[in-house]
């Protein structure tokens, strides 16, 4: 079928299974979604439906709301089925948890319910948003509907897979259809770098990698840019990445980069740009990255809350906190969250990591990120102002529910929850 | 041309939207913004504090915004607070990313973008505009300052 759009142009253009989808011929579900996607795939000149393998969707009561679980229910209720594997991000409620943190039972509740629905309907139940690290990694050139946008930028840039940012009910919508429309980085044009970033700050700690995010993220805050990061003479490890990618994603909204001689499709600056020229070139220099530190300076030196989250933690960070708690102890008027999946969370539990992280009298969260758990709620019932963390993604987000976030390296975060303070 | 067109006192023109046409008061801010990082969704205000539009309620108004801030959490956010009648009446983005067109789909909000004059110049907050995404227009109906 060819939709027709406003000014006359033929637009997307539907395969014939397609068309009986939306005719219905695959049942309500299917034909609620593909009709949304079809007004999606419209608006951004799609010219085709691309089929993919998999979804990863964010779906939790904090953000749906009583509306989004109407509409599961109601789904769940009819039967729904999805055609390709879909896996969950991250969510709101650890239900370990939820008592002691003064998790409001009502939305505790509904969150059961609601993972009740998605699990009736066949969603595969992996609360994570680092699925790249521990679920799932498509290979390059695979096209998948990914949402949250850290999962996306990972399986752009690092795996050379194709997503666009695919919201919650557009990979639910993906998952009961099979297919996205086509636009934006499933097509190799748009995955042109589009701005030279020139690198000559030090790069050690996870933070500096999410600062170095944050600061170009800052610079190119539009989706449809692509920066291009140059000179960087240390090899990354897949949580520099993690952390790098989370934070353009977040600050720019951003999702894609290349790393020129790191990234699949920057193997030199001429393949990342295409042959093309950069629009504009940025430098991130030392004090470019001091001066996203210095962006969320301390209100008073005591710390009342410490966490590392946004993304959840890896094995390997699990470990690093860990070391860095070994025979310490949190101080008492200072909390440490931790945030991790239950992959990860068994193999450090295995390893001893977080029996060391909790000896020390730290709290790690299984299946939940900070910014997603009503962390107004929390602040309000606990009597949090300030939220000091290595994550600059978190730092980013966390204002808008009213903390003062302060931003820090791995260590100086750790340290700061042993002494209750951040030292001057 | 629509007899609508003599009446307005400017009309930016792009690629068509979603949704109905709407008439409202708009809300611009030269700021990016997300219901996750910018808003209180309880009340619909915007709490975060530096934002330009700082304390303005988004309810009804036609929110013209740069382009999408962040994350995923539009997507079902514009659902939740359009049920619970808290939703912007329109969204007018300079550009915006896949996430807010699909919570505008889900939502059944009219969004456009990518429209010339530059919304965020052409318009001011408590200007009347008449939002028509399938003809890819926004009309000014009535300057903020001459009410």
């Amino acid at each position: 079928m060819q939709l027709v759009s406003a000014t006359g142009e033929c637009a997307l253009q539907l395969d014939a299974n397609e068309q009986a989808m939306l005719d219905g011929a695959h049942g309500g579900a299917a034909q609620w979604a593909l009709a949304m996607q079809v007004e999606v795939g419209r608006f951004f000149g799609a010219e085709r439906m691309v089929p993919v393998t998999c979804a990863h969707m964010m779906g939790d009561m904090e953000v749906m709301g009583e509306a989004g679980l109407e509409l599961l229910r109601t789904w769940a209720d009819k039967e729904a089925r999805f055609r390709v594997p879909i896996t969950t991000n991250a969510r709101c409620v650890d239900f370990a948890a939820a008592e002691r943190l003064l998790q409001d039972p009502a939305m505790v509740r509904k969150e059961r319910e609601l993972i009740g629905c998605l699990r009736a309907i066949g969603v595969m139940q992996t609360d994570t948003c680092i699925n790249y690290q521990t679920v799932y990694q498509p290979h390059f050139g695979e096209h998948v509907a990914w949402g949250d946008t850290g999962t996306v930028i990972y399986a752009n840039s690092v795996l050379g897979a194709r997503s666009n940012f695919e919201s919650g009910p557009a990979a639910f919508a993906a998952g009961l259809t099979g297919r996205t429309p086509c636009y934006g980085f499933h097509e190799t044009g748009c995955r042109r770098g589009t701005v030279l970033v020139e690198v000559t700050a030090k790069l050690e700690d996870l933070a500096d990698w999410g600062a170095l995010g944050a600061a170009v993220g800052r610079a190119c805050d539009d989706y449809w840019q692509v920066p291009v990061l140059d000179g960087i003479r240390t090899a990354p490890s897949p949580d520099q990445l993690k952390h790098l990618g989370a934070s353009l994603a977040s600050y720019g909204s951003l999702a894609m980069f290349h790393m020129a001689g790191v990234t699949p499709e920057a193997r030199t600056l001429d393949e990342a740009f295409q042959g093309k020229q950069p629009e504009r070139v940025v430098l991130v220099d030392q004090a470019a990255l001091d001066a996203v530190f210095a962006s969320y300076p301390a209100d008073r030196p005591e710390v009342d809350l410490v966490v590392l989250t946004g993304p959840q933690l890896s094995l390997f960070e699990l470990r690093l906190v860990s070391e860095l708690l070994d025979g310490r102890r949190v101080h008492a008027n200072t909390q440490l969250i931790v945030t991790t999946n239950r992959q990860n969370f068994a193999a450090a539990r295995e390893l001893g990591h977080i029996e060391a992280i909790e000896r020390a009298g730290g709290l790690v969260l299984v299946g939940v990120c900070f910014y997603l758990m009503a962390p107004g709620e929390m602040r309000e019932r606990f009597g949090w102002q300030n939220v000091l963390t290595n994550s600059a993604k978190l730092a980013n987000i966390i204002g808008g529910y009213r903390y003062w976030p302060i931003f820090r390296r791995t260590r100086e975060c750790i340290e700061a929850a042993v002494a209750g303070r951040l030292e001057a | 041309m629509s007899a609508t067109l003599p009446e307005a006192l400017l009309v930016l023109e792009g690629p068509p939207g979603f949704g109905p046409a709407v008439e409202g008061e708009a809300l611009v801010t030269g700021d990016a913004f997300s219901p996750r990082y910018d808003l209180d969704r309880a009340t619909g205000e915007i709490s975060r504090r530096g934002h330009r539009a700082e304390g303005q309620n988004v309810r009804d108004r036609i929110l013209v915004v740069t382009t999408s801030k962040g994350g995923v959490a539009a997507g079902w956010a514009f659902y939740d607070l359009k049920c619970r009648g808290l939703a912007p009446k329109a969204l007018i983005c300079r550009s915006t990313n896949s996430v807010f067109v699909q919570g505008c789909v889900l939502a059944n909000i009219p969004i456009l973008h990518r429209l010339t004059p530059d919304p965020l110049s052409a318009l001011r907050t408590g200007d009347r505009v008449r939002v028509e995404p399938q003809r890819g227009r926004v009309l000014v109906l009535e300057r903020a300052s001459s009410r």
